[in-house]
């Protein structure tokens, strides 16, 4: 028997603030990203990318090229050994076009050379000619039967309806409008990089990426390759950043090519313009939208048309629209529905996943529908919401049930319990008023608004995708290691992981194993999944090496292991004296467990879109308040008061840097971030005119986490990084509209928006 | 590629004599981004920052001027005695872009760079600035206003430096205002410097990022003279203000790009230039 006595102490486990391992590091520029990655004798990888939104390929001329001393290889569509295109969904999308380009960027040539500058001379030398073809670059238009089909799979990504209910229902009230939303790019810091290390014989390739999800890639770059999975070995780069960027490939199957033709180390890193080119973005979306409620604000129907433009390759657009139209009614109960909604192919850059995933567009479109539901019916934005707000039990308009925690009344009552800012005083600091540093604007000039914003987002991956998570556990003389390839774009798993594991076994040391696909899949980092499902499969895994401890401890002391429990750092007997601590209980012995987290399963919609489609739901409500220079139309969003549905709080300070971080990405997509389209081509492929929030521009954040625990979740914690961006942008519209009266039908709001 | 870093102004003007075609950096905060993107592939550079006699400023023997080095970092104009004889400096240091570009960037780079939207440049037009260059035996001092000739085109001639320029001490109200689409660490979208002479009875207003180069609004300027006494303050009447905000934007040449549109660019200017004004007539 020990006699180790009860400490205790502060630490690191569920519910802590504990502070992530690598947050100095990037802080202090340490940490090492993709772009960091370095191996000897290697050589530089680089894009040949098609200037032309639609082009037909004549010829390409790299003779000159070749004759540049440095340059290695070139290689193009005829190189690549396996399957021709990728894509996360359908397979649409070449890895060298060689016919047709399709959207200004995509990669037709790739090249290898001894130095970065080497190898913009060899693209420089490149003759391609095309034949120039005029450009799709509507949606509406691309849906239209005569439009030409810009690629073999049409121009009709998908297209799904919801139908349920009374199809002819009239309410006493109806409200309509269309709302548009611009194209949001994910802007993450660390640029994509990756460095490829040939196996010698060439017979597979070593990688390391910033990517979101490991296992994909894999399979993906595999299919290119012609290569059997396990011929291709990836380990996790650096990531900085992702917001659904790093969803599909980009510089992966190039890079590997390029590997495996030259024998030598490749290293890939894309400029800031051309990450622009190199990633998917936010869809830019139409919505029309009508409401018919009773006189008292009560939805009785809902009737919209959906349109997503998803550029020129399908990504995720798919789903996209999937989410978008299954979240069209908001958090509201509505049982009557008329929804139809299209994903389109144009020949402008292609967009897939980012942050909200499909319902921010929707969000945008019901949230400013409810004010004017609310001006209607003589309530106020709070009570209009209240009086729809849904809850657990509710069918949604898929008939699907919401068996989540739904405390969608919560987040609004405690939001509006958040006390406003004070007023702007009149002889405010010029600097933090509207105008900021370019001194525009007096007190006098400015109008102060309030507006809302509610929403409800799925989690995890819907449309009966099975994306579980593994993790593996190791404990032995009172260190764990954990194995699992869960990606680490920011979000945190890298500090919750460790919690997990201390709460469970009561150890303090833990180690993360190197974060590659020599274990089984992670599913992506997105969706607001990973909490859940890997923190559900570190769990799992950790349990499970508790109980072999259990029964270890048990079986030497002759204790019925049920009776075992961990205190602290050390194994109890309920029931009895007995106690050691798990360091001495585990010296010398090693327990292993793995374990695979599976959410419950899902439906794919039916043609009426019907089908329980989603796992669970989060919720969130949001409350703008901004200051508006109504002559110049300028904006500075002053607060941001937020209750938001969490389930359980595992890190206070990770959970409100998710919430302050969304807010300022959500800002971003109402009053400045726009990727500037010009028939398919970018005007603004730059940090200098793609505007990002400053430090000036972030409002201060109140935020409430509502915590009751969600019963289908392994730590009763949902997924928190979507919800923080949805409401928040048709928060900030609404606030905009109080303050200046103005439709405002599009996002983000420009300053000419608001004043001509 | 060969990098010189003289010491002295003397060695930067062997330097710029013996080789007119080598690339002057200064901040670098412009010349870095168009290496970066290829845009200019210098093959020598003259990298000026150690030369401290450009990097201050110093009165006229008469007292009436201030003679301030192309060198200057912004940050050094946003407090201090700069920014209290000319205000109007200080407010379009102060919105160049983030605290690391306002340590390294410079007038002596602004006027290099010639940029329709350099912050600095409305209002050294404002205030009659004159640029001072220097060659290795010779010097010419040229009115801002002829020294700016286009779109980032200026009358440097090669092997020249730009050492200083020489801004009049002004009796009266001065400010610097721009819009962006941002708060802070934005490219203006329109911008306006005025300045008040109340011991000449003078106004002058000068227009950023309106049109191919700074825009002076010589015929508002003499039309308000007539209109009312600038010697003093008054308050100016609505009517008279609303007029001025139009001629103001009547002399903008603004176009449509990605940042904004010339609607409201006029706009911008319109109410800039007004509040200015007004500013100028309460204080
Ligand atoms: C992130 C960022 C934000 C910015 N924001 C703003 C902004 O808000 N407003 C604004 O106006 N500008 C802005 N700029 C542009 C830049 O900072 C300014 O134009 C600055 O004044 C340039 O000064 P510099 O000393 O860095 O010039 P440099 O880059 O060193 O030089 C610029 C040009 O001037 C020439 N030059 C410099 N000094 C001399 C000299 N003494 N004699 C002859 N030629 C010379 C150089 O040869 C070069 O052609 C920004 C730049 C960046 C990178």
């Amino acid at each position: 028997m020990s006699n180790a006595t009860k400490i205790s102490t502060n630490r690191d486990i569920l519910g802590a603030s504990a502070l992530r391992p690598d947050g100095a590091a990037k802080v202090s520029g340490k940490f090492e990203f993709s772009s960091d990655l370095h191996a000897e004798h290697m050589l530089w990888g680089a894009t040949l990318r098609s200037p032309h939104p639609f082009a037909r390929i004549i010829s390409i001329d790299f003779s000159a090229a070749y004759k540049i001393s440095g340059v290695e290889a070139i290689i193009t569509a005829q190189d690549v050994p396996g399957k021709k295109t990728y894509g996360l969904i359908a397979s649409d999308q070449p890895v060298f076009a060689s016919e047709i380009v399709r959207y200004v960027g995509e990669p037709i040539v790739a090249v290898a050379a001894d130095h970065p500058e080497t190898c913009r001379r060899a693209l420089a030398a490149i003759k391609v000619v095309y034949e120039v073809l005029t450009p799709i670059t509507d949606a509406e238009v691309a849906l239209l039967p005569q439009t030409l089909q810009i690629h073999p799979d049409g121009n009709l990504i998908r297209h799904q309806r919801i139908v349920t209910g009374d199809q002819d229902l009239q309410g006493d009230v109806i409200v309509e409008g269309t709302y548009e939303m611009g194209m949001q790019d994910q802007a993450f810091l660390g640029l994509e990089a990756a460095l490829a290390i040939p196996d010698s014989g060439g017979a597979g390739v070593e990688m390391y990426v910033a990517t979101q999800w490991l296992h994909e890639d894999q399979k993906q770059i595999a299919a290119c390759l012609n290569l059997p999975l396990d011929k291709i070995r990836l380990t996790l780069g650096g990531v900085g950043g992702a917001f659904g960027a790093r969803e599909d490939i980009s510089l992966q199957v190039h890079c590997a090519l390029l590997a495996l033709h030259t024998s030598r180390p490749i290293k890939m890193q894309y400029s800031r313009e051309e990450s622009f080119y190199g990633h998917v973005h936010r869809h830019p979306a139409k919505i029309w939208i009508r409401h018919h409620a009773t006189r008292s604000g009560v939805i009785q129907r809902i009737e919209s048309r959906m349109v997503f433009d998803g550029g020129a390759y399908a990504s995720t657009s798919s789903a996209v629209l999937i989410n978008g139209i299954t979240h069209i009614q908001g958090p509201y109960k509505c049982s009557n529905a008329t929804v139809d909604g299209f994903a389109v192919r144009t020949n402008n850059p292609p967009c897939g996943a980012m942050r909200g995933f499909g319902v921010v567009q929707a969000c945008y479109a019901h949230e400013s529908q409810m004010d004017k539901l609310a001006v209607a019916c003589g309530l106020s934005p709070v009570e209009v919401r209240l009086v729809n707000a849904m809850v657990t039990g509710d069918k949604l308009i898929t008939g699907q049930v919401v068996e989540s925690v739904a405390p969608v009344a919560r987040c609004i009552t405690e939001t509006d319990s958040i006390a406003m800012p004070a007023p702007l005083a009149h002889d405010a600091n010029a600097l933090e008023i509207v105008g900021g540093s370019g001194l525009t604007s007096l007190p006098h000039n400015i109008v102060r608004g309030v507006g809302w914003g509610v929403s409800i987002k799925n989690l995890m991956y819907s449309d009966s995708f099975d994306d579980f998570a593994t993790a593996r556990c190791r404990l032995q003389d009172g260190v764990v290691h954990l194995k699992y390839a869960t990606v680490e774009v920011g979000q945190g798993f890298v500090i919750l992981a460790p919690q997990i594991a201390r709460s469970v076994l009561g150890v303090d040391e833990v180690v993360i194993d190197p974060v590659d696909t020599r274990i089984g899949s992670a599913g992506s980092t997105s969706a607001s999944r990973q909490t859940w499902m890997s923190g559900g499969a570190v769990d799992g895994a950790c349990r499970l090496v508790r109980q072999r401890l259990f029964e270890h401890v048990g079986k030497l002391h002759d204790i019925d292991p049920l009776r075992l429990v961990i205190e602290d750092t050390d194994v109890v007997d309920m029931l009895g004296d007995f106690r050691i601590s798990v360091i001495e209980a585990s010296t010398g012995v090693l327990f292993e467990e793995t374990f695979e987290h599976h959410h419950r399963p899902t439906e794919e919609l039916d043609a009426n879109g019907q089908g329980n489609c989603h796992v669970a739901f989060a919720f969130v409500a949001h409350r703008a308040v901004v200051d508006v220079d109504v002559e110049l139309g300028l904006v500075k969003v002053i607060q941001i008061a937020t209750a938001q549905d969490v389930g359980r709080v595992l890190n206070p300070i990770a959970a409100l840097g998710q919430i302050e971080g969304g807010i300022a990405q959500g800002l971003g997509l109402a009053v400045m971030e726009e990727i500037v389209l010009d028939n398919g081509k970018m005007r603004n492929p730059s940090f200098t005119d793609y505007l990002l929030p400053t430090a000036l521009d972030a409002p201060e954040v109140v935020a409430i986490m509502i915590e009751e625990p969600e019963p289908q979740a392994p730590l009763g914690a949902k997924g928190i990084g979507e919800p923080p961006c949805i409401s928040v942008t048709p928060a900030i519209a609404a606030a905009i509209r109080n303050a200046t009266g103005r439709d405002l039908p599009r996002v983000p709001i420009r300053p000419q928006d608001i004043c001509l | 590629m060969t990098v010189a870093i003289p010491q002295t102004l003397r060695e930067a003007l062997a330097f710029s004599s013996a080789n007119p075609n080598a690339q002057i950096i200064q901040g670098g905060t412009d010349l870095m981004v168009e290496i970066n993107f290829n845009h200019r592939k210098p093959t020598d550079v003259i990298a000026l920052r150690r030369v401290e006699e450009i990097r201050n400023y110093a009165y006229t023997a008469d007292k009436s001027k201030v003679i301030v080095g192309a060198g200057l970092p912004y940050q050094k104009m946003e407090h201090g005695e700069i920014a209290e004889l000319f205000p109007a400096l200080a407010q379009a240091a102060r919105t160049v872009g983030s605290p690391q570009i306002r340590a390294a960037g410079s007038i002596g780079g602004n006027l290099g760079t010639c940029s329709p939207a350099g912050d600095a440049l409305p209002v050294l037009s404002a205030l009659n600035a004159e640029v001072n260059l220097r060659t290795e035996t010779g010097s010419r001092d040229i009115s801002v206003h002829d020294f700016m000739i286009g779109v980032k085109r200026n009358d440097r001639k090669p092997g020249e430096l730009i050492i200083s320029v020489t801004l009049p001490i002004i009796q009266g109200w001065q400010g610097y205002a721009k819009v962006g689409v941002r708060n802070a660490m934005v490219i203006s979208v329109a911008s306006c410097c005025l300045v008040v002479d109340r011991k000449l009875g003078a106004i002058s207003v000068a227009l950023g990022a309106v049109g191919p180069t700074i825009i002076r609004c010589r015929e508002t300027e003499q039309w308000l003279a007539t209109q009312i006494d600038l010697k003093s303050i008054s308050a100016v009447a609505p009517n008279l203000l609303k007029e001025f905000g139009e001629r103001i934007a009547n002399e903008s040449k603004p176009i449509d790009d990605h940042r904004s549109t010339a609607a409201y660019r006029r706009h911008a200017v319109a109410t800039l230039s007004r509040r200015l004004l007004v500013r100028a007539n309460t204080k």
